[in-house]
C-alpha cells in the first residue's frame, strides 16, 4: 500500500515562551500521512500532541511560536502561506479539525444545523437551502437525524455533538481530518459507535483522517500507521501491526505493556514509573532516557536521530540495534520496577 | 421541521422578531415592561397631538381665574406651575425630548462601548492597552465640568447634550464587554471557529458578540437609564437645551420657582416617569437575556 504522501511535514519546532523560560513543546517533528490513510498520533498528555496540530493550522496562542522546514499539503507549500489565503483555502476545506473535547465546541447561541450551514457559506457559494439539504445529508452520515439540525447545542448529548463536530469536519469534503481525541469523555459505548462511525465514513469517503488519541487501544484498532511523540518528538512511527508486533523504542515496549491485552487475559499491567520530561530551556540526549531501563551512559548526552529500521518504521533510539535484549526483558515488571 | 427548508431572507427576520416578541410575552416583568416602554413611545412619537394644551401658554381655570400652582385637577391631570403653565402638556412634550435622548446617546453610547469592549478583548496586547487606558482617562473625566465645558463652547443644544452623555457614558460598557469578551474568546468553540478558517471579525460579531448580547443589552438598558438621568441633572443645572423641554428640565424650572415644598405633582410627575421608565427598560433587558441565552428558554 504505497500512496502518495498527502500531508509532508519536515522539521516542525514549536516554542512557548513563558515566564520560566522558553517551553520546546514540539522539535524537530516530521512525518507523512499518505493518502486515504489513518494516522495515528499517540503520546501521553503533554507530549506535545495538541500542540503539533494547532501548530499546522497556526492555531497557536499568542506565546506559541512555530517554524518548521516545510510543511506541503498534495504537492503545495501550506507552510509558507499568507496568513488569509491560509485562512479561505486550506483551513476546513483541505484540512478540518475535530478539536479536543468537541463537546464543547458548538456556539451555544445558534442551531447546530446553523453553525454547519455557517461552515459552509463561509467558504462555497451555497445558498441556505442547498447547505440545508447538505447538512441533512451530513447529519445523516454521522447517524443524527435531519429534524436535530434546529436545536441548540444544549439539547444535545456529548456524543451528539461530537457527531455533530464530525459533521461539520466532513461539511466541505476536505482531503484530512485532524481528529484530536475524539472519543476521549465519551463513556464506552459511545465511544464505540463514534469510531464505528468513523470507521464507515472512512469507507465511504477518500479523506486521510489524522487521529490523536493517548488511548492505545483506539489507535491501534483505528490506524494504519502510528506515530509515537514523547516529549515533543516522534519517537517511533510504523504501520500498525509494525509498532505493535516489533516495537523498537523502549518507550513503545513500556506503552504496550501498559495496556491490557485480550489474548493475555492473566498478565500482569506494566506501567512506566516517572513522570514526562520538562520541556523547558534547551535539552540535549534523549527524552526518555531518566525513565528508560536499558539506558547507556551515552543516553543522557548524545540527542538521538531519527533511523529507518523497516519499511516506514523509524525510531529515534541511540540502541535501536539492541532491540532483540529489550523486547525480551521487557515484559518482566522487574526491569521497569527495580 | 421541515417548514424550515428554504425559507427567505424577509420570512426568517421576520420568523425571529416574532420569536423576540414572544419571548418578551413570555417574561412577567418582561411583559410589563414592554408594553409600558411602547406608551412612551407612542406618547414621544404623538406629542405635539396629545398635548391637551401649549406647554408655554398661561391657563385659566373654569372659573376664569388664573391658574396658578394648582394641583391635580380633572382639568390640569397632574396640575400647574407657578406660571400657570399646563404640566401635562409640558411632560407629553418633554416625553419626547426625553426618549430622543435616552434612544439616541443610549444606543450610540452602547455601539462605541461594545464595539471598542469587543475590540479590546478579542486582540489583548497593545490595542486593548492603548483602548483601556483611554477608558481610564474617560474615567477620570469628571462628568459636570465636562458637559459645563462643552456647552460652554458649543452652546446649550439637545445635539451638544448628547455629544457630551455618549463621551462619557460608553466608558462602563467597554470595561464590562471587554471583560466578558476575554472569557469567552477563550472558550473551544472559538478555537473551533478559528479552525474553520473564520476571519477575526467575523469571529467577533458572529461569535463572540452574540454571546455578550445579554451583557450588552443590559448595559444598553442601563445605558438609556444612565442617559435619561444623566440629561435630567445637566437639565437641573441648567445646562439642557433652552429650547426644549425635558424631565429634569422640568425639575429645573420647579427650581427656580422656588416652590419645591409646595407644588409637590410638580416635582411627583417628571421624576416618577423617570423612574418607571429607566424599570421598564431593565425589565425588557432582563428578558432579553433569554433570548440570547436559549439555555433559559422555557420549551
Amino acid at each position: 500500500m504505497t500512496k502518495e504522501a498527502l500531508l509532508s511535514v519536515r522539521g516542525l519546532n514549536v516554542e512557548y515562551s513563558t515566564t520560566e523560560g522558553v517551553v520546546n513543546a514540539v522539535s524537530d517533528v516530521s512525518f507523512d500521512v499518505m493518502k486515504d490513510e489513518v494516522f495515528g498520533l499517540a503520546g501521553e498528555s503533554g507530549c506535545g500532541k495538541s500542540t503539533l496540530i494547532r501548530a499546522l493550522l497556526r492555531l497557536l496562542s499568542s506565546n506559541g511560536r512555530a517554524t518548521a522546514a516545510a510543511i506541503n499539503y498534495d504537492g503545495e507549500d501550506i507552510g509558507s502561506m499568507p496568513e488569509k489565503a491560509f485562512r479561505e483555502s486550506v483551513l476546513w476545506k483541505r484540512i478540518s479539525l475535530v478539536p479536543q473535547s468537541a463537546m464543547n465546541s458548538l456556539n451555544p447561541v445558534y442551531r447546530v444545523g446553523d453553525q454547519v450551514i455557517e461552515a459552509i457559506r463561509a467558504h462555497e457559494a451555497a445558498t441556505r437551502a442547498e447547505a440545508r439539504e447538505r447538512v441533512a445529508a451530513l447529519f445523516d452520515v454521522v447517524g443524527l437525524q435531519a429534524e436535530l439540525m434546529n436545536s441548540y447545542p444544549h439539547e444535545f448529548s456529548g456524543g451528539m455533538r461530537q457527531r455533530a463536530m464530525i459533521a461539520m469536519s466532513l461539511a466541505l469534503d476536505p482531503g484530512l481530518i485532524i481528529m484530536d481525541e475524539p472519543t476521549t469523555g465519551l463513556d464506552v459505548l459511545v465511544q464505540e459507535r463514534i469510531l464505528r462511525r468513523i470507521r464507515e465514513i472512512r469507507a465511504e469517503l477518500s479523506s486521510s483522517i489524522i487521529l490523536i488519541t493517548h488511548d492505545i487501544a483506539v489507535i491501534a484498532e483505528m490506524s494504519d500507521r502510528i506515530a509515537v511523540m514523547y516529549g515533543g518528538r516522534i519517537m517511533e512511527s510504523a504501520n500498525v501491526l509494525d509498532l505493535f508486533e516489533s516495537p523498537y523504542h523502549p518507550y513503545t515496549l513500556g506503552l504496550k505493556n501498559a495496556f491490557p491485552s485480550i489474548r493475555a487475559i492473566d498478565s500482569q499491567l506494566i506501567s512506566i514509573p516517572g513522570t514526562p520530561p520538562s520541556l523547558i530551556g534547551e535539552v540535549s540526549g534523549c527524552l526518555f532516557e531518566p525513565r528508560c531501563p536499558f539506558r547507556i551512559a551515552p543516553c543522557a548526552r548524545d540527542t538521538p536521530v531519527t533511523e529507518n529500521v523497516g519499511e516506514f518504521h523509524q525510531v529515534r533510539c541511540l540502541r535501536h540495534a539492541d532491540v532483540e535484549t529489550f523486547r525480551e526483558k521487557s515484559t518482566r515488571k522487574s526491569t521497569w520496577h527495580s | 421541521m421541515p417548514d424550515a427548508f428554504g425559507i427567505s431572507r424577509p420570512g426568517r427576520v421576520l420568523r425571529s422578531l416574532a420569536e423576540h416578541y414572544r419571548i418578551i410575552q413570555g417574561n412577567p416583568l418582561g411583559r410589563i415592561g414592554f408594553w409600558v416602554v411602547a406608551l412612551f413611545l407612542v406618547v414621544a412619537i404623538f406629542a405635539p397631538w396629545l398635548a391637551p394644551h401649549d406647554p408655554w401658554e398661561m391657563q385659566y381655570d373654569s372659573e376664569g381665574s388664573f391658574a396658578s400652582l394648582q394641583p391635580p385637577s380633572w382639568q390640569f391631570p397632574i396640575g400647574t406651575t407657578h406660571l400657570g403653565y399646563d404640566l401635562f402638556s409640558q411632560l407629553i412634550l418633554a416625553t419626547r425630548t426625553t426618549m430622543i435622548i435616552g434612544a439616541v446617546s443610549g444606543f450610540i453610547s452602547i455601539a462605541i462601548g461594545a464595539n471598542i469592549g469587543l475590540v479590546a478583548g478579542y486582540y489583548g496586547g497593545k490595542v486593548d492597552e492603548i483602548l483601556m487606558r483611554l477608558t481610564d482617562v474617560l474615567y477620570g473625566m469628571p462628568f459636570l465640568p465636562f458637559v459645563i465645558v462643552l456647552i460652554a463652547l458649543f452652546g446649550r443644544k439637545l445635539e451638544f447634550v448628547i455629544l457630551a452623555i455618549v463621551l462619557i457614558i460608553w466608558r462602563t460598557s467597554a470595561r464590562v464587554i471587554r471583560a466578558q469578551t476575554i472569557s469567552i474568546k477563550q472558550r473551544q468553540f472559538i478555537t473551533a471557529a478559528r479552525a474553520r478558517g473564520c476571519s477575526d471579525l467575523r469571529i467577533i460579531y458572529k461569535h463572540i458578540l452574540p454571546n455578550v448580547l445579554p451583557l450588552l443589552l443590559l448595559y444598553a438598558a442601563f445605558n438609556i437609564a444612565w442617559s435619561i438621568i444623566t440629561e435630567a441633572s445637566a437639565s437641573f443645572l441648567g445646562f439642557g437645551d433652552a429650547d426644549t423641554i425635558s424631565w429634569g428640565g422640568m425639575l429645573y424650572e420647579l427650581w427656580l420657582s422656588g416652590k419645591t415644598r409646595v407644588a409637590w405633582w410638580w416635582f411627583a410627575a417628571p421624576s416618577l416617569c423617570i423612574v418607571i421608565l429607566v424599570t421598564s427598560l431593565v425589565f425588557v433587558s432582563r428578558a432579553y437575556e433569554e433570548i440570547a441565552n436559549p439555555r433559559l428558554r422555557k420549551r
